[in-house]
C-alpha cells in the first residue's frame, strides 16, 4: 500500500510539477495577468481600447522585464470572488487587482504578496443630497458591496464596533455598484478610498458624490503570485521594486538613456550596467532599463493614472515616497 | 474453440468480471483524482478541513427572512441561510410556475386563436431567451422604480419602491391562536367531508355542495370566532425613517426578480408539457363524455386532467428539478442563496473551495433527491391502477 501510495504521489508529482512560472511564461510567449473588471485608473481599457492604469503598468513592468516588450501581456478580468481561484489555478501568472495584503490571504490561501504598489484604506461614498457629512451618521443605511472583499469584512467590523445597523446589498463588480448606487438601490457604497475616487470621477456629475471623511482599514494593495514559486515571486517583486527605486534615483522615462552614464553607483547597478543582476533573476541585464524606458518610475505611473492631474485627483499622501513624507519604500538595489 | 475461452465463455462469469473492472477502475481514478488533490493543495500551501465551518462569518448577510444573521455568526449558519433562501425562491417558485404553466397551458389549447397565439409567443419568447438574461432583465426594471424617498404608495398600506414592496406586517395577539386552531380544524373536516361526499355519490349518485359547506367552514367559522375574541390582530405599517423604511413586511427586488424569472421561464416549459398532456387523451373521450351530457368544465376536471396528468407528471418533475438548480443563479442579481451565500462569499473568504462546493453540490443532490421522491410517490397514486 504504501508503495502504491508513492507511486501515487510521484505520478502526480508528474502532473504538477510544473518547470516554474518564468519559465512557463517565457515559453508562452507573453504573461497572462489578472486585473479587475474594469476600474478606471488601476486597469480599464482607455479610448484607444488599451488597457490603462497604475495595475495594468504593473502588468506591463512585468512583461517588460521577461520579454523586454510592453505589449506582450494577456489581461484576465477578474472579479472580487474569481481572483483568487483564477491565481491559484494557474490560469493567470500574477494579479494587479487592487487586492489587499492581509494574513489569511497570505497564509492560509497560499500566496504571495510581493509588495504594495498603492497604499489604501476604506472609505464612504454618498449622494451630496443625503447631507450625511460622517460614517457614524449611516444608521439603517443600504450599502453597496463587492463581494469577496476585505471591505465586507470591515463593514461589518465597523457597523458593530459603532453599535449602528445597515442593509448589505451584496454585488460582484464595480460597475454593478455604480449601477445599484446611481439608481438609488443603496444609501452608499464603501470599498477602497480610491475606487470610490474612481467611481466618483466615472459619474455623470461627480459633484453630487461626496467621499465621507472616515476611513475605517488599512488596504495595502499590491501584486500577488502562487506561493512556493520564488523565482518568479522575485521578478514581480523586483519589477515593482525597480519602478519605486527608480524615482528616488530621480531615473524617468525621458531621462534614462542619459543616466546609462551617471557616476551613481545604484544607478549603474538598476540600469544593468555594472553588475550582473539581470541574470540573477533569469532576465535580461537591462531589464530594469526596460521597465523605466517603456513604462516609467513609479511616480510617473501614478501622475499619469490617478494622480492629481487625472479625473481620480488622489494626491501621493501615503504612496510619497519615504523621503517626502510618504511611506513607499524600497530595499536597496545591490 | 469455444472452451479456449474458458470461464471467459460463461456469460455470468463475463459479466461479474467486466462489472468488478469497470468498478476498480473507477474506484482507482477517484483514489488517484483524491490524491493528487490533496498533495497540490499541500503543495501550495493551502489549508483543507471542516473546521472553519465553525469560525465567525465576519460578513453581514441581510437578507434572510427565516434565520437572524449577525457578522459573529459562523460560516455553518451562512450554510443554512442560503439553504433557506434557496428553497424560498424554489418552493414559491415551483407553485407559481405550476399554476401558471396549467393556466397557459389550457389556454393554448382554447379555441380563440388571439389566445392560443399570444402564449405561443410568450411560451416561445421565454423559453428561448437565455434565463440568466431575463434575470438580469427583471431585476434592472425594478430597479428603476422609484426611489425609497419617493415611494409609490397603494391603497394608502403599500409602499412600492427599488428598495422592495413594503406591506404592513401582521402581529397576532394572544387570542389568535384559537382562530388558528379553527382553521386548522376547518380544513381537517372538509376534507373529510370531500371523501365521505365522494363515497356517498358512488353508492347513491346523490350530490353534495361540497365546496359551499367547505367555503363556509374554512372562511365563516373562523372569521366569526375572530369576531368573538375581539379581533386579536393588529398591523404593524412600515414607516419611512432615515434612510429606509422601519417596520412592516418587504420583499426585496433581487427575490422578486428571481421568482418572477424563474416562475416565468419554467411555466412556459411546464404549458408545453400540459398541452401534450392533454393532447394525449384521445378525443374519443371527450366526445363520449359530452354525449352523456357532461359540462365543459367536468369534462376537463373529471376526465381530460386525470388522465392528462399521467404524462403529466413525469417531465413535471424534471422542470421542478431544473428550477430549483437555476435558482442558483441569483448570484447575478445578489440574491442570498446557497451558491452566492455559501459557495460564494464564504468559499472566498475562506478559501476552502473544494470543501464548500463539496457541500454545496450534496446539498443540491438531496434537494434534487427530496422533490424526485414526492414526486415519484404522486405518480404513482395517479397511475392507472389495473384490477
Ligand atoms: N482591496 C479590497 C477590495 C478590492 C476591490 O474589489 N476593489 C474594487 C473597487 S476599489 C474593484 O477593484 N472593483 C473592480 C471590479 O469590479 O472588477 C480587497 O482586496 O478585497
Amino acid at each position: 500500500m504504501k508503495k502504491l501510495l508513492s507511486i501515487f504521489a510521484v505520478v502526480a508529482f508528474a502532473f504538477s510539477a510544473h518547470a516554474g512560472t518564468l519559465d512557463d511564461v517565457k515559453n508562452r510567449g507573453f504573461l497572462k495577468c489578472g486585473v479587475t473588471t474594469g476600474l478606471a485608473g488601476f486597469a480599464a481599457p482607455d479610448d484607444s481600447g488599451e488597457w490603462a492604469g497604475l495595475d495594468a503598468d504593473m502588468c506591463r513592468a512585468v512583461a517588460v522585464a521577461v520579454f523586454g516588450d510592453r505589449s506582450k501581456v494577456e489581461f484576465i478580468t477578474t472579479t472580487g470572488k474569481s481572483r483568487f481561484p483564477t491565481l491559484a489555478s494557474g490560469e493567470v501568472d500574477m494579479l494587479a487587482r487592487n487586492t489587499t495584503w492581509t494574513i489569511s490571504r497570505d497564509v492560509n490561501l497560499g500566496f504571495e504578496f510581493v509588495g504594495v504598489n498603492f497604499y489604501d484604506g476604506q472609505g464612504f461614498m454618498v449622494p451630496s443630497a443625503l447631507g450625511v457629512s460622517s460614517a457614524t451618521e449611516l444608521d439603517g443605511a443600504t450599502v453597496c458591496i463587492q463581494t469577496g472583499t476585505t471591505t465586507e469584512l470591515n463593514l461589518a467590523d465597523f457597523f458593530r464596533l459603532n453599535g449602528i445597523s445597515y442593509e448589505a446589498l451584496p454585488i460582484e463588480t464595480n460597475d454593478e455598484g455604480k449601477e445599484n448606487l446611481f439608481a438609488g438601490r443603496c444609501d452608499v457604497y464603501t470599498t477602497d478610498a480610491s475606487g470610490l475616487s474612481s467611481t466618483r470621477a466615472a459619474a455623470s456629475n461627480p459633484d453630487k458624490w461626496v467621499v465621507l471623511p472616515e476611513i475605517i482599514s488599512k488596504e495595502p494593495l499590491g501584486p500577488l503570485v502562487r506561493h512556493g514559486d520564488h523565482q518568479w515571486g522575485d521578478v514581480v517583486r523586483w519589477s515593482l521594486n525597480a519602478m519605486i527605486i527608480a524615482e528616488e534615483l530621480g531615473i524617468t522615462s525621458e531621462n534614462v538613456d542619459a543616466q546609462t552614464s551617471s557616476n551613481v553607483p545604484e544607478v549603474l547597478r538598476l540600469l544593468g550596467v555594472e553588475g550582473n543582476y539581470g541574470e540573477m533573476l533569469e532576465l535580461s541585464n537591462d531589464w530594469a532599463y526596460q521597465i523605466i524606458k517603456q513604462i516609467g518610475n513609479y511616480s510617473e505611473s501614478y501622475e499619469a493614472n490617478v494622480g492629481p492631474d487625472t479625473p481620480l485627483e488622489i494626491a501621493r499622501g501615503l504612496n510619497a515616497l519615504w523621503t517626502q513624507g510618504g511611506i513607499l519604500y524600497a530595499p536597496p538595489f545591490r | 474453440m469455444r472452451s479456449n475461452l474458458g470461464f471467459f465463455s460463461d456469460e455470468k462469469f463475463r459479466s461479474i468480471f467486466f462489472q468488478t473492472l469497470v468498478v476498480g477502475l473507477f474506484a482507482l481514478g477517484l483514489f488517484f483524482v483524491i490524491t493528487t488533490t490533496s498533495y497540490n493543495l499541500e503543495k501550495r500551501n493551502i489549508a483543507t478541513g471542516w473546521s472553519f465551518l465553525q469560525n465567525p462569518a465576519g460578513f453581514d448577510i441581510s437578507f434572510s427572512p427565516f434565520l437572524e444573521f449577525k457578522s459573529t455568526d459562523t460560516h455553518l449558519k451562512v450554510y443554512f441561510v442560503g439553504v433557506l433562501n434557496t428553497l424560498l425562491v424554489s418552493v414559491t417558485g415551483c407553485i407559481a410556475a405550476t399554476i401558471l404553466g396549467f393556466i397557459l397551458g389550457i389556454v393554448r389549447l382554447s379555441s380563440n386563436w388571439l389566445l392560443s397565439r399570444l402564449v405561443y409567443i410568450y411560451v416561445e419568447f421565454s423559453r428561448n431567451v437565455p434565463l440568466l438574461l431575463q434575470i438580469i432583465l427583471w431585476y434592472s426594471i425594478l430597479i428603476q422604480l422609484p426611489r425609497v424617498k419617493q415611494s409609490l404608495q397603494v391603497l394608502d398600506v403599500f409602499y412600492i419602491s427599488n428598495r422592495g414592496l413594503y406591506s404592513p406586517r401582521p402581529i397576532f395577539e394572544s387570542g389568535f391562536s384559537y382562530v388558528s386552531i379553527a382553521i386548522v380544524l376547518a380544513l381537517i373536516s372538509s376534507f373529510l367531508i370531500n371523501r365521505w361526499a365522494k363515497k356517498r355519490q358512488d353508492k347513491t349518485g346523490q350530490q353534495f355542495p361540497v365546496f359551499s359547506s367547505s367555503i363556509g367552514l374554512i372562511f365563516i367559522v373562523p372569521l366569526i370566532l375572530f369576531f368573538i375574541l375581539g379581533s386579536p390582530l393588529s398591523f404593524e405599517h412600515p414607516e419611512l425613517k432615515g434612510f429606509n423604511f422601519k417596520g412592516g413586511l418587504v420583499i426585496r427586488p433581487e427575490f422578486i426578480a428571481m421568482f418572477l424569472a424563474l416562475s416565468i421561464y419554467t411555466a412556459a416549459f411546464i404549458s408545453e408539457i400540459v398541452r401534450a398532456g392533454i393532447m394525449s387523451v384521445s378525443k374519443g373521450q371527450r366526445e363520449a363524455s359530452a354525449a352523456i351530457g357532461l359540462k365543459q368544465t367536468w369534462i376537463m376536471r373529471l376526465i381530460i386532467i386525470p388522465q392528462a396528468l399521467r404524462v403529466i407528471v413525469p417531465p413535471l418533475t424534471s422542470q421542478y428539478l431544473n428550477l430549483t438548480k437555476n435558482s442558483s443563479l441569483g448570484i447575478a442579481v445578489g440574491y442570498a442563496d446557497l451558491v452566492h451565500g455559501f459557495g460564494g462569499i464564504s468559499l472566498n473568504q475562506t478559501g476552502q473551495a473544494i470543501e464548500c462546493m463539496a457541500i454545496v453540490m450534496a446539498t443540491y443532490l438531496s434537494i434534487s433527491l427530496t422533490i424526485s421522491f414526492f414526486m415519484n410517490i404522486y405518480n404513482r397514486s395517479i397511475q392507472f391502477k389495473e384490477k
